[in-house]
């Protein structure tokens, strides 16, 4: 690791808890908001700085995407979007901040009490080509796993989030053309 | 044969975007006064860029209770990821950083407009700006999809997602020759995330202006800029993606990127003019239901090609 | 030293999210309490891929995998969210408590 790659790393792993902190104690949802997504990109970051570009890259592009369509959610269901009245959400604080507490105290003992192995192996050439072929070669099966998960989740959401169902579209014989939609696409009206 | 990362390219690399966009704004002034009847002078060419100075000196408006971090930082996100998509991108025989994952990092900048372009519509406080916001994120969902399929159709033909060896790959036969669908859908994409011409939705006249609205002086520089600045990486990038890069007869290397970009630019420009505003709503259906499933038989294409060689 | 030094953060994430997700009550704070805690667990799989065991390529798909979860959960969060509000216009934990134990 070179001198730019350290201090990109030091930096990165030092904001992105504190963009975190921050998450939980702003009052504007727009900015907690963008407070998590500048956790995210740090995140992004770090993956990038260890080696793992493509990953690191990908995750900056999907949170950005995510955390902007999480601001129009935040701001359609949070009463208080603009954060002008300070306010307080919260309950059972201190039995959380105990919890989330002696987590990480364990946690942080523990990284420093294991006796963690030695470097086994080396670094390949190609980080890219490495998570490629292991999605396409040995883990196949994690791969179309993931495809499924994420085809039941397109479709589970759908049916979740909408309201309207086809008798809705096409009326109770099924035989209302055009559809009744509340708003009108761009093909073939 | 492609160099990366000698230090006068950070500066390079700007420059000619700058100049770029520069010369689009200028064209497209061009085209204005042909349409409007008014002889062609060299200050018909000069006065949009007259408009800097004029941003620069004018008198901020204030708003009540303004997000103004936020707002800020949108309004700055927009041209400052222009100018860093631009590092992945070779220009004749140069290229600020040679990234592996050039492709990525290029779409990757480009997503970074969509929160730049929200934050500016919420910052504000105002209703049409906001909804120029959204407007852009409904515009964003419709193109982001097929654009990300037109770039995997030049990553996957070249077997890389670097774009020098995207660049490389296409000796002889570029990619626009048998993969046009993805060209065009990468140049309509270029079109939407500078929200110019007929993607100008989120900046809509309907809404007094949209992101563009409550803005003033160095602000509205900033995001005009940003449109522009896009324009122009977008059409830089379109030539190393697929049209053969700096590959040509006769000119160098960069003269041949520089001709290309060009023209790309021009094209876009004129066609920006030609077409009617789209709705987001309309586009959004227009783009998963038309445009995707073509966008993903042509990565299919590359593909089969791969595995036979 | 530096995998020892970089997991602190990767902790500190997780327990932050963690923090967030039994403390807020508003559903999709909860979801951004779970969204940080899957972000430090990307930090620490990086951290065990590049200081560890660099030659096996389970550690990225472990961050795959990661990704793919923040993506489900904040896809199903927001159609429950939805969902639960337009049934009854609630987008509160402590309000849709019915199947408390």
């Amino acid at each position: 690791m070179g001198a730019t790659a350290t201090v990109l790393l030091w930096a990165s792993a030092l904001l992105a808890p504190a963009f975190g902190v921050l998450v939980f104690t702003m009052n504007s949802m727009a900015r907690v908001t963008f407070a998590l997504l500048a956790c995210l990109v740090c995140v992004g970051g770090i993956v990038t700085v260890l080696g793992l570009s493509y990953l690191g890259v990908v995750i900056v592009l999907m949170m950005v995407m995510e955390m902007v369509i999480m601001a129009v959610f935040m701001i359609a269901y949070m009463m208080n979007p603009a954060g002008l009245m300070p306010m307080s959400m919260l309950h059972n604080r201190r039995g959380a901040l105990v919890i989330s507490g002696s987590l990480f105290a364990a946690l942080v003992a523990g990284i420093f009490l294991v006796p963690w192995p030695e470097r086994g192996g080396a670094r390949p050439r190609n980080t890219t080509f490495q998570i490629g072929a292991a999605l396409m070669r040995e883990q196949m099966l994690t791969m179309i796993t993931l495809g499924f998960v994420l085809l039941a989740t397109m479709v589970g959401a759908t049916v979740l989030a909408t309201r309207r169902g086809r008798y809705d579209r096409f009326g109770d014989e099924l035989d209302q053309r055009p559809a009744r939609d509340p708003a009108g696409g761009g093909v073939g009206r | 044969m492609v160099e990366a990362g000698a230090w006068w390219t950070v500066l390079a690399a700007p420059a000619i975007l700058f100049g770029l966009a520069g010369l689009a704004v200028v064209g497209d002034a061009a085209l204005d006064a042909r349409g409007a009847g008014r002889p062609l002078t060299p200050g018909t060419a000069v006065r949009p860029l007259l408009a800097v100075s004029r941003a620069l000196l004018a008198q901020p408006r204030r708003l009540p209770a303004p997000d103004r971090l936020l707002w800020r930082a949108g309004v700055i996100t927009v041209p400052v990821a222009a100018v860093l998509s631009t590092l992945v991108i070779p220009f004749g025989g140069h290229v600020v950083a040679d990234l592996s994952v050039g492709v990525v990092w290029f779409n990757a900048m480009e997503a970074l407009t969509w929160a730049g372009l929200w934050l500016a519509g919420w910052g504000p406080n105002a209703a049409f700006s906001l909804i120029g916001g959204y407007r852009f994120l409904a515009q964003g969902l419709a193109y982001e999809l097929p654009l990300m399929f037109a770039l995997i159709s030049a990553a996957t033909g070249a077997r890389s997602l670097r774009v020098t060896d995207i660049a490389a790959a296409q000796h002889g036969l570029w990619y626009a020759v048998w993969m046009p669908f993805a060209l065009l859908v990468h140049l309509a994409a270029v079109l939407a995330f500078s929200f110019l011409g007929p993607f100008a939705y989120p900046a809509g006249r309907d809404i007094a202006g949209g992101v563009l609205g409550e803005t003033s002086g160095a602000d509205r520089l900033l995001l005009q800029a940003g449109r522009w600045l896009w324009l122009a990486a977008g059409a830089a990038m379109a030539v190393p993606l697929f049209l053969g890069g700096g590959a040509g007869p006769g000119l160098p290397a960069w003269a041949w990127s520089l001709v290309k970009t060009l023209l790309v630019l021009g094209l876009l420009v004129w066609v920006s003019r030609r077409l009617p505003v789209i709705r987001a709503d309309r586009y959004v259906e227009l783009a998963w239901v038309v445009l995707l499933p073509p966008a993903v038989l042509q990565v299919l294409v590359p593909a089969l090609v791969d595995l036979n060689l | 030293m530096t995998f020892e030094l970089l997991l602190v953060p990767a902790a500190g994430l997780f327990c932050t999210g963690l923090f967030g997700a039994l403390s807020q009550q508003s559903i999709v704070m909860v979801m951004m309490g779970i969204e940080l805690m899957i972000g430090g667990i990307i930090v620490a799989a990086a951290d065990f891929w590049h200081f560890l065991a660099p030659a096996a390529a389970s550690g990225q798909v472990v961050i795959v995998a990661a990704v793919v979860a923040m993506a489900v959960e904040m896809a199903m969060g927001f159609a429950v969210t939805t969902a639960l509000y337009r049934a009854r216009q609630v987008d509160m934990t402590d309000m849709a408590e019915d199947l408390k134990g």
